[in-house]
């Protein structure tokens, strides 16, 4: 166990999966003699070569086709998008090839590919370059998404997400690749898909976070400890498929549920956790599930505006205090 | 096109009125806002104004009856206008409507001939008629459909987290006897948990009585028109604490008495020199007595008070509510303002509400919201007794007989005008010396009516 980088655990994934796997290859904009972009690909040209990783034109439709006909093949791509604001360029190739490959060759071709970097806001990178679209990708069956919140989940996971035959949407968030904790040097270190993480145990109420909202949830929590409010904090880790069990498993505990979230709130993955606590959990929940979104415009550039735009912990802290009547 | 009238929400806890009287008959012209009958609710009898214009076509619901909120009670019209058709539904909603003198169309309606289908079709016409709600477009406003509905006694809505329904069901409690606490007074899960705890440290008997009230939640009145001003504080975590720990033990609202015992020789006096003076100025001890309340409240504030839970309110008027009994019941007429009123002036509004009262002809917000009540048996010869707090206020006085008694006065025995007031107080909001302390301003301005000019 050392302590280390979200973006030193991801690079550690990589560099292992390369290493088990010669089918494993990277590929995207950057990622070899630059080293990523975001640094997650670090030294991994340098041992691995240029057959293992690729730099390609700026031609997000084009290399994701590319990788979806390479994973046909029998390979693994990782592609890497330089952030999740291109990957909108290759919705064609991701929706309408990985995701539905499988279904539509009736089980032929399974697609053991991952498109990977990060989504959500980054600082002051405006309108077209904050997006948080977990939503988009979850819509569609055929596509797994996983959304990690520490640098042990984000190992443990992209190893996972490698590793699974079909494709997978693997969320980073730019602002969290500094962030730092324990992780293990197991190269078997992995963590199942589809399971949720309870990342902080308590009473009164449950925040469901993910990605970027986890840490704040979990300070949230700390700071409502002090208030006399014990709350518990669920992180589904992957969106689809989504532990719901463990939600419920929560809510039922604490009958009080914030869902907090970067993304939007309109059709929101948000929105779909909400519905299905009512839903299964309607006859244990003491107030109306709270949801906690980014706000419905577009991301403003203005730093003042952009701090106003996703929960924050404070936000957090008010949405507990409101649902479980302390106010 | 004609228009329904139906029984309305004349009271807040009103869930059915009787109909007293009246005031037009078939054919009279009525205009909106004129009084047409005379309705008896739960509290009082009230008039009851036309929301049309036209003539009273059908008189459906008769001197004597009674009917739930919502439902049609008579139809008013233009005098030719047909009025078969929600005569039918009259029908179908009071299937046992007498039909006196009828005017053709109404004969119409028991029989259902005219151009509608057989019988049995007919029936079915009435029964699906029977599950709406049966008010025109117009009126559906006037009286939202809420008030009939079945499951919201005196028209409120039963607000309550699925969670809290839940747990009420498994613990026999009877949500409507519950006040919440959550927003919009949503019942929630710490109103149910606390019902539940209260319940068990009461050692009832039956532990699934439907009585189980929420101890420490305010007492919610609805809007009172002329209610007083107030300012609420909110309560200290030791303040919530003490009503927490009190209510366990004695119930929802934690009571504890304070008994006196005043002389009323002066009092006497200047009562009868009053009288003496001017026979219009006679007044009662008990109108002396309120008026020694009221100007005692002011000086007592923290006594004019209600406990809210998280916050403890203040009123600003001494609003006295003064008990007096009615033919099967209580009611407590209001003495606004009483400790800006003469004595006299007290006596006189005293004297006209507890006649009103009694022939049941209060409004609402003439008995609804005092700020300290007052309670006296003494006509009665009772020595002294306690009253139970009316809440929201915080207490109440008990007022005994004056008697002649022999008492020691600078060692010797003399007989004087003796009387016992005991105060009952809502500890969660006056403690015992709060309550001592009013109790001796009472009893020293009593004992010296001339503190009142001063």
């Amino acid at each position: 166990m050392a302590v280390i980088t979200m973006r030193e655990a991801l690079n550690q994934a990589l560099k292992e999966e390369l290493s088990r796997d010669k089918n494993v290859f990277l590929m995207g904009e950057e990622v070899a003699a630059y080293q990523g972009a975001y640094k997650v690909t670090k030294g991994l040209l340098e041992e691995f070569g240029d057959k293992r990783v690729i730099d390609t034109p700026i031609t997000e439709l084009g290399f994701a086709g590319l990788g979806v006909g390479a994973a046909m093949a029998g390979l693994r791509p990782v592609v890497e998008f330089m952030t999740f604001n291109f990957s909108i360029l290759a919705t064609d190739q991701i929706i309408n090839s990985a995701a539905k490959m499988l279904y539509m060759s009736g089980g032929q071709f399974n697609i053991p590919i991952v498109f990977r970097g990060p989504n959500g806001s980054a600082f002051q990178v405006s309108s077209q370059h904050s997006q948080a679209l977990e939503s988009w990708f979850a819509y569609f069956p055929g596509l797994k998404i996983v959304m990690p919140s520490t640098p042990a989940d984000a190992k443990g996971l992209l190893k996972s997400a490698i590793r699974d035959d079909d494709p997978v949407i693997f969320l980073e968030q730019e602002r969290m690749y500094g962030n730092k904790g324990e992780v293990s040097d197991d190269p078997e270190f992995l963590i199942p898909l589809g399971v949720a993480d309870v990342k902080r145990e308590g009473k009164d109420a449950t925040i469901v976070a993910r990605s970027l909202m986890v840490p704040y949830a979990l300070k949230a929590a700390e700071e409502l400890e002090k208030q006399g409010v014990s709350v518990e904090v669920i992180d589904p880790r992957t969106i689809r498929p989504l532990d719901i069990e463990t939600i419920i498993k929560s809510v039922k505990k604490t009958n009080r549920v914030v869902v907090a979230e970067e993304s939007h709130p309109f059709c929101g993955v948000g929105a779909e956790i909400t519905a299905q606590i009512s839903v299964q959990a309607f006859d244990y929940l003491d107030a109306p599930v709270k949801r906690l979104s980014g706000e419905d415009v577009p991301m403003p550039y203005a730093k003042n505006l952009e701090n106003l735009a996703i929960p924050d912990v404070k936000r957090i802290i008010d949405a507990v205090r409101e649902i479980a009547y302390l106010d | 096109m004609p228009t329904q009238v139906v029984m309305p929400k004349l009271s807040p806890t009103m869930e059915e009125g009787q109909l007293a009287r009246w005031l037009k008959k078939e054919g009279d012209k009525v205009s909106i806002g004129e009084p047409i009958a005379e309705i008896d609710t739960d509290k009082a009898t009230m008039e009851m104004q036309a929301l049309a214009s036209g003539v009273l076509r059908k008189i459906i619901v008769h001197e004597g009856e009674s009917v739930p909120l919502g439902q049609m009670i008579a139809i008013i019209g233009e005098p030719d206008e047909d009025i078969s058709g929600m005569l039918d539904k009259a029908g179908a909603a009071k299937p046992a409507a007498p039909s006196t003198n009828d005017s053709g169309n109404g004969a119409a309606a028991q029989t259902t001939t005219a151009t509608s289908a057989p019988p049995a079709e007919a029936a079915e016409n009435r029964a699906a008629a029977k599950s709406e709600y049966p008010v025109s477009q117009d009126l559906t406003t006037a009286h939202p459909p809420a008030d009939s509905r079945g499951d919201e006694s005196d028209g409120r809505r039963i607000i309550v987290s699925p969670l809290a329904a839940r747990m009420a069901a498994d613990a026999g409690i009877n949500l409507r006897t519950m006040q919440g606490s959550g927003p919009g007074g949503r019942i929630v899960k710490r109103d149910i948990e606390s019902a539940v705890a209260d319940a068990k440290s009461q050692h009832v008997a039956a532990p699934t009585t439907s009585q189980v009230t929420r101890p420490t939640a305010p007492v919610q009145l609805p809007e009172i028109a002329e209610a007083s001003p107030f300012r609420d504080e909110p309560t200290t975590e030791m303040r919530r604490t003490i009503a927490r720990r009190l209510v366990t033990s004695i119930g929802p609202v934690p009571h504890f008495f304070l008994t006196t015992e005043i002389e009323m020789d002066k009092a006497a006096e200047f009562r009868s020199s009053l009288a003496q003076i001017d026979p219009n100025l006679k007044v009662s001890f008990n109108d002396i007595v309120i008026k020694v309340v009221a100007n005692s409240l002011i000086k007592h504030p923290a006594v004019n008070a209600s406990f809210q839970d998280r916050s403890i309110r203040y009123y600003e008027r001494a609003d006295i509510g003064v008990a007096v009994a009615v033919e099967d019941g209580l009611i407590t007429p209001i003495i606004r303002s009483a400790d800006k009123k003469s004595i006299v002036e007290i006596g006189a509004e005293i004297k006209e509400k507890a006649e009103r009262a009694r022939t049941r002809k209060l409004r609402p917000e003439e008995y609804l919201g005092a700020t300290f009540s007052v309670s006296n048996l003494g006509m009665f010869g009772i020595d002294e007794f306690t009253a139970i707090i009316n809440p929201p206020e915080a207490a109440i006085l008990a007022v005994g007989a004056i008697k002649p008694i022999p008492v020691v006065r600078n060692n010797e025995i003399v007989v004087r005008q003796m009387m016992h007031v005991t105060m009952s107080c809502d500890h969660r909001v006056v403690d015992g010396a709060t309550g001592a302390k009013f109790l001796q301003t009472v009893k020293r301005t009593l004992e010296n009516p001339l503190l009142l000019l001063v």
